[in-house]
């Protein structure tokens, strides 16, 4: 059956730098999803409000980032940058691999927010005397914030574990930390054990802060 | 002084409103019948520049609302405006939904903005739901929010497109007491409606809309006893 002995004592010692990854991990993913936002929010409107080649270009990156592999955009950050030399580093790779993704999600959510707010809202708002900014700012935005508040949530964590994905392109964040130690001491199963636990446990304690955050900001 | 002068509309290639001349006096209470696709909201949208026109002029207090350079911003202050929907401003109380606009676009304190809010809700009966989201409230009391927030700018003018249409019909009653306390009050009134009854007893003059022209105005007396048009006659004898 098995002859297989378990050896934690090696991960227990590296415990502390696989920490150190996960805060990477953690902070590549959190500047992508900033980035992915405000992007992804531009994205949505360019598709919502202009034409021409501006069109085009926000069209190609969310179908591009919705439609083809995760893995693939990052590489193309990595090694089809490189084949043009320009050369990233992984984390930069990373960062651009995952922002270039989660905008193109995100611009989709937002879009969709935009048009469910009916356009009654904006007519009653400029009735009122509020220009087109502060009708935007005050009342469209907060609606279309609770619209996408929860597909955020849910880039976010696919932000967090899609940047394993770094370990392809060398970076050192969780999973490639991982990834070299495992390799180093051979306790492959140990090692990747522990870190789907860490894993876990940021997500875990994602959709609860996200949770907690909504239950005090939309109290309608 | 409201004064409307050849005003013609399009969309694209539909001709929506065909020539109209219309003054409406400080004091006034008008009401705006016709048919379903007649112009009437889309009169209401030229008056307030929601919608731009295409031919003739809309003046208020001497501003011309669709010049170049007017401030449309601040002429709307002067003309509150309720909506057939509700569109209270559902992520905001009653209270900050009627304070909102006194704050930022006449630029009062967040102190002197909230005791606007709470007089106008007051005056529109709401004084016990200034913390209620618009959720929390039936059809009617969000028809009365929405007249408490355009009353919070201290309007000279209030135009209404059919704010009862869209309400139960045991609802219907406490937003035309509303208006018609308004209309007792002095205010200027624009009333696109449906409901003949108040047409009849709270306005000083009615004009019935017939395909994008104004068919016929006259006081009440005359349009629901003594019409002068085939078509008011016939519109009206569907109504009743
Ligand atoms: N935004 C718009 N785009 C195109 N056509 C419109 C628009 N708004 C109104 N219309 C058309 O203009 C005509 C008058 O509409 P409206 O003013 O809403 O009539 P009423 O309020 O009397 O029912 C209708 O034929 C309507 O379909
Ligand atoms: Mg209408």
């Amino acid at each position: 059956m098995f002859d297989y002995n378990f050896h934690w004592r090696p991960v227990m010692r590296s415990l502390p730098d696989l920490i150190d990854a996960a805060f990477l991990t953690l902070q590549v993913a959190v500047l992508a999803m900033i980035l992915g936002i405000v992007i992804g929010l531009c994205l949505a409107l360019i598709r919502l409000h202009k034409t021409g080649p501006l069109l085009w270009l926000a069209s190609t990156w969310v179908e591009l980032a919705r439609n083809t592999p995760a893995l693939f955009q990052l590489f193309f950050f990595g090694f089809g940058l490189g084949a043009f030399g320009l050369h990233l580093s992984p984390y930069m790779i990373v960062l651009a691999g995952l922002t270039f993704n989660c905008a193109g999600y995100l611009a989709e959510n937002f879009r969709g927010g935009f048009q469910a707010v009916p356009d009654t809202q904006v007519r009653a708002a400029r009735s009122l005397g509020m220009t087109a900014w502060q009708t935007y700012t005050r009342i469209v935005i907060p609606q279309v914030f609770r619209i996408v508040y929860h597909p955020i949530t849910n880039q976010m964590v696919w932000a967090v574990l899609m940047s394993s994905l770094g370990m392809l392109v060398g970076f050192r964040e969780l999973s490639g930390e991982t990834q070299f130690f495992a390799s180093r001491t051979f306790r492959i199963f140990e090692y990747f054990t522990v870190t789907a636990v860490i894993y876990y446990v940021i997500v875990k304690i994602i959709l609860g802060a996200s949770r907690l955050l909504a239950m005090r900001l939309f109290r309608y | 002084m409201i004064e409307i002068r050849d005003l013609h509309k399009y969309f694209g290639a539909l001709h929506v409103l065909k020539g109209i001349n219309l003054d409406v006096k400080k004091g006034e209470v008008l009401s705006v019948i016709g048919a379903s696709g007649s112009g009437k909201s889309t009169l209401l949208y030229c008056i307030n520049g929601l919608e731009p026109i295409q031919q003739g002029h809309v003046t208020v207090d001497g501003t011309d609302v669709h010049a170049r350079g007017t401030d449309i911003n601040g002429l709307r202050q002067k003309l509150g405006m309720v909506f057939q929907q509700w569109n209270s401003f559902p992520h905001l109380t009653a209270l900050e939904n009627v304070a909102l606009a006194p704050r930022i676009v006449k630029g009062k304190s967040r102190a002197e903005a909230s005791d606007i809010a709470r007089k106008q809700l007051g005056h529109v009966g709401l004084g016990e739901k200034l913390d209620v989201y618009p959720s929390a409230l039936s059809g009617g009391q969000q028809q009365r929010l929405a007249i408490a927030r355009a009353l919070a700018m201290e309007p000279e003018y209030m135009l209404f497109d059919e704010a009862t249409s869209a309400l139960d019909p045991e609802l219907v009653g406490e937003v035309l007491e509303t208006m018609r306390m308004l209309a007792e009050e002095g205010m200027t009134m624009i009333c696109v409606t449906h409901e003949m009854g108040f047409a009849r007893d709270v306005s000083d003059r009615v004009a019935f809309f017939h395909q994008g022209v104004m068919e016929e105005i006259g006081p009440p007396a005359q349009i629901f006893g003594d019409a002068q048009s085939e078509h008011t006659r016939k519109f009206l004898a569907n109504v009743r």
